[in-house]
């Protein structure tokens, strides 16, 4: 089978904060035979801190990443940041429905000898894995058998509304099949597309906590053991701040918070040092007894 | 009749209208203009030609000058066509050398300057007095009526309609595709305002139904196709069998009991799929007629052919149950049809967020009709799933109405059925009862009182629109509840209610096969697929096909007064058309030059009122003047120009045409 190849769009969070989340993510694709190219001289896509300062001019950020995925011939570009992913579509949307916002993007695209904004597909890894590899070609794949407890998919707010591409904008269900066919568990989780206060944390702190307060005990409520991502910034939001949610509410809250790729990646055989597991704030102790080591892998990953 | 013969001589009639024509158009050099144009030998102008006396002017000039075309430039022909049609009759003229301009709405009331306004005034004129010229005598046909009238849909609509002609001694043909007539008011256990019991209102009519002589009542029946046009319908009924005979069958019921199955199995779907059902059933105790159906899907002797056959047993010498019955398909010849086939609630799973299907809870409004009713599953019970008794209900208005994402239109009947739905929980339960509303819509008579009732009740009233039903608990006393997420606009707060129970309040939307009803009976449906009245407020219960009438949610979501209002009034448009015995067809139908036609058929499938027929033998299309509507379209496509139209001829139009062009 030859490598399907994938225009690579990473954002700023796959260098950051999120940095376990792009080595899980080309695991994960290596194992399914799916090849990303990294956009070349790619900027940041202008999310919410730009979004909501100058509208007009985060678009331009957005635009110029999907010219140059234009140039570079790419048709479709993955991105597996909800805000980039959000921010690309967006800016698509906007040009098509609104002629002041087209002819902005094609006077600065021009002003940047940049091709006008085109139709490169916009694609989230998580609509990727479910619609170009079949769910059963990943059951044929799991290599390693779950022994952890049930996850609780979060999917977020950004990947699904307002578009709905990515999955069903109401009851989005793709990354519980994921994971049930790479052999995981999953609970029905009614929280699953409320916010996780995305800047708020850094904004308004103790309201943005709180949020994060109220998905962790509703998770835990239904049982998982741990919850699982598809958005660098909710990841960190429910990881970092369990410390200070124990200490406020007393409440003893000790969860990994895993993006989907790294568990899948596991269960299809990736290597465990590159997984970013070890890059974990929460949850170690569990973390390390859900990912042993295994005899031949000596080098620990934590 | 007249003298078309001889040399044209035309009458020109020009109307004031007050002054909604003659202060914008100059009447008296129109009238002057007239003068100057072909054939034209009186011109004349009036204060108010469709007045009497106005009518005089032309009754009288056409004797006197022997005139033999007339053209009355005035109003809308929608108006007063037909008047002044009579007006040239009268006067021994055929009626159709008369032609109207419309100087009002084309012309005064769409104008400002006087100038331009008179010069346009003479332009079309000029232009009717050329076609008139070309004008022919022509003659309406009458079509009889035959007096059996179709009603389609056993609900409220189709029974009180059925009832009525019937009463009036008219033969109906009354087919519902349920077991049972009755509709979604057999389920309903109460109704708004006055709270008196719907069965005890309902079953005596539908026993009628079965009773009377000159109802042909045929259940779990289907009309699969309708042919023909007002006054002669020929229409296909497809029978579905119950495999009990109801000629036979006693309804004795003794087969019920009889069945292997000793408790219900499968959905019963009269109880909202709240109970089970046996294979043989009577959808409820009331029904109409009282003969059982046997489920095929569900009927071990058709599954395996390895019953014992105990009901067969049970009906002994009756011999009314036959495994062997099969569907049968009848064709019946009737003049007019009501359509009454209903409505289907909003299917709640369309909007998610209320957790229908999800949380075993959360109920749909039809549910709990059956849970308050007395023959329900529940004996009218208000208990939950699990067999507790809800504290605390949650009422949500506006599921599936009034909604951008999914039904935009008012469901109109949902606040009240939910204020009585209220009343009837806490009566039963003494439970405290939300109701979660985007306005209280109470505009029937007696509805606003019984709002305050409800008020004096104290059942709560929270003015938001839900956002979600869900069931994570944030603190102990919302453990095990279902919570209801609302912005409370009147107190201005983001509120949580925690609830044993939640209702949700689904509207009204068409059926689902709406589009192929709409398309058999020939009528026209608005876009989410009720089907269109003829006029909104002037001919409520008619259709754009003649002879085929409107009754009931069909047509729009409406309450079971005005349900019955609509059916009453449909039947009077049938008897209407069946004692006047026939009815009058306009002339301006399409018909073919049988010599030119090359048979290609281009025309038939684009006629909309399937008025083109194909003679195979000869090998041409021929146009039954009864059914054609006189709509142009096949007159148009017809490549050879072997398809013409009574008066719209191509000389008249070219005439018009130039008349219009002529630089005066």
């Amino acid at each position: 089978m030859t490598a399907a190849t994938y225009g690579y769009y990473p954002g700023c969070s796959m260098r950051g904060t999120g940095i376990a989340y792009e080595e899980s993510l080309l695991t994960l694709f290596h194992l399914l035979d799916l090849s990303l190219e990294e956009l070349r001289d790619w900027n940041c896509c202008g999310a919410t801190s730009y979004m909501c300062i100058d509208e007009n001019l985060a678009f331009l950020l957005s635009a110029r990443n999907l010219a140059i995925a234009h140039q570079s011939g790419f048709r479709e570009l993955v991105t597996p940041c909800s805000a980039c992913y959000l921010c690309l579509r967006k800016v698509q949307e906007y040009a098509q429905r609104y002629p002041q916002v087209a002819e902005r993007v094609r006077e600065s695209l021009a002003a940047a000898s940049l091709p006008a904004l085109n139709s490169v597909k916009v694609r989230h890894p998580l609509e990727v894995l479910f619609t170009d590899v079949e769910l059963d070609r990943i059951r044929s794949k799991v290599v390693r058998h779950w022994h952890g407890g049930r996850v609780a998919c979060y999917y977020g707010c950004q990947l699904v509304r307002p578009y709905g591409e990515a999955d069903n904008v109401h009851n989005p269900t793709r990354m519980d099949q994921l994971l049930q066919a790479a052999g995981v568990p999953t609970v029905e989780f009614a929280l699953k597309t409320k916010c996780c206060g995305g800047s708020l944390t850094g904004t308004i702190h103790p309201v943005g906590v709180r949020l994060n307060y109220i998905l962790l005990k509703e998770a835990v409520r239904k049982g998982a053991k741990a919850i699982a991502t598809v958005c660098p910034l909710c990841q960190y939001n429910l990881d970092a701040y369990q410390a200070e949610i124990r200490a406020e509410t007393g409440e003893a809250f000790d969860l990994p918070i895993l993006f989907f790729t790294q568990i899948m990646g596991w269960a299809l055989g990736g290597d465990l040092r590159s997984l970013g597991l070890h890059r974990a704030i929460s949850g170690r102790r569990t973390i390390d007894e859900w990912f042993p080591k295994h005899p031949g892998e000596v080098e620990s990953y934590v | 009749m007249s003298e078309a013969g001889g040399a044209v001589r035309i009458g020109v009639y020009i109307c004031h209208c007050g002054a909604n024509i003659a202060a914008t158009v100059d009447v008296k050099s129109l009238a002057a203009s007239a003068a100057t144009m072909p054939n034209v030998v009186v011109w004349r102008e009036y204060k108010y030609l469709c007045s009497d006396s106005g009518q005089d002017l032309i009754r009288q000039d056409i004797p006197n000058q022997r005139l033999n075309r007339i053209v009355v430039a005035s109003c809308s022909p929608h108006l007063h066509e037909q008047t002044f049609r009579a007006a040239v009759a009268a006067a021994g003229l055929n009626p159709f050398y008369l032609q109207m301009v419309n100087i009002r709405e084309h012309i005064s009331w769409v104008h400002e300057n006087r100038m331009e306004a008179t010069s346009k005034a003479q332009d079309l004129l000029r232009a009717a007095v050329r076609r008139v010229a070309r004008h022919e005598a022509l003659e309406r046909s009458r079509i009889p009526i035959h007096p059996d009238v179709l009603v389609v849909g056993g609900g409220i609509a189709g029974i009180h309609a059925a009832l009525t002609l019937a009463n009036a001694g008219k033969h109906v043909y009354l087919v519902e595709r349920q077991p049972t007539i009755g509709g979604h008011m057999a389920q309903f256990d109460k109704t708004f305002p006055t709270l008196d019991c719907a069965a005890c209102i309902l079953t005596p009519k539908m026993s009628a139904v079965k009773a009377h002589q000159k109802i042909t009542l045929w259940t779990y029946s289907e009309v699969v196709q309708v042919d023909g046009y007002v006054g002669s319908y020929q229409v296909t009924v497809k029978r579905r069998t119950r495999y009990v005979r109801e000629d036979l069958c006693t309804g004795c019921l003794e087969c019920l009991e009889a069945c292997l199955y000793q408790e219900g199995r499968f959905t019963d779907e009269f109880n909202a799929g709240l109970a089970s059902r046996k294979p043989i059933y009577i959808p409820f105790p009331q029904a109409v007629p009282q003969v059982p159906v046997i489920d095929p899907e569900a009927c071990i002797q058709f599954k395996s052919g390895k019953c014992k056959k105990t009901c067969i047993d049970a009906c002994g010498d009756r011999h009314a149950i036959s495994f062997q019955l099969e569907e049968k398909t009848e064709e019946i010849q009737v003049g007019s049809i009501i359509v009454a086939t209903g409505f289907q609630v909003f299917d709640a799973r369309r909007a998610p967020y209320y957790g229908y299907g999800v949380y075993p809870d959360v109920y749909t409004a039809l549910e709990v009709e059956r849970l308050v009713n007395a023959s329900g599953p529940t004996a009218g019970e208000v208990v939950l799933r699990d067999g507790r008794i809800p504290k605390t209900v949650g009422i949500v208005h506006c599921v599936g109405s009034r909604d951008e994402n999914t039904n935009r239109w008012c469901s109109r009947v949902c606040c009240m059925y939910s204020l009585k739905l209220a009343h009837l929980i806490k009566e039963r339960t003494g439970a405290e009862v939300f109701n979660f509303y985007i306005d209280i819509r109470t505009p029937g008579k007696g509805f606003e009182e019984f709002y305050q009732k409800l008020l004096n009740e104290k059942v709560h009233f929270i003015r938001g629109r839900v956002a979600e039903v869900t069931d994570w608990a944030l603190d102990p006393t919302e453990e095990g509840k279902l919570i209801l997420r609302v912005e409370d606009t009147l107190a201005g707060l983001v509120r949580r209610i925690p609830v044993d129970m939640v209702v949700l309040s689904v509207g009204l939307e068409p059926r689902s096969d709406a589009q192929d009803v709409c398309r058999m009976f020939n009528m026209t449906c608005s876009g989410e697929g009720f089907f269109t009245e003829r006029h909104p407020k002037l001919a409520p219960v008619n259709t754009f096909a003649d002879g085929v009438f409107l009754a009931g949610c069909c047509q729009g979501p409406k309450d079971i007064p005005d349900t019955v209002a609509q059916a009453g009034a449909a039947a009077a448009e049938a008897l209407v058309l069946i004692d006047s015995g026939s009815i009058e067809t306009e002339p301006n139908t399409a018909y073919t030059d049988e010599d030119v036609c090359s048979g290609c058929k281009t025309c038939i499938p684009l006629c909309p009122y399937h008025a083109i027929t194909f003679l195979e033998q000869e090998k041409k299309a021929r146009i039954n003047q009864a059914t054609c509507k006189g709509c142009g379209t096949c007159v148009a496509a017809c490549p050879s120009g072997s398809i013409r139209q009574h008066l719209f001829e191509d000389e008249q139009i070219f005439e018009e045409i130039e008349g219009i062009l002529t630089y005066a």
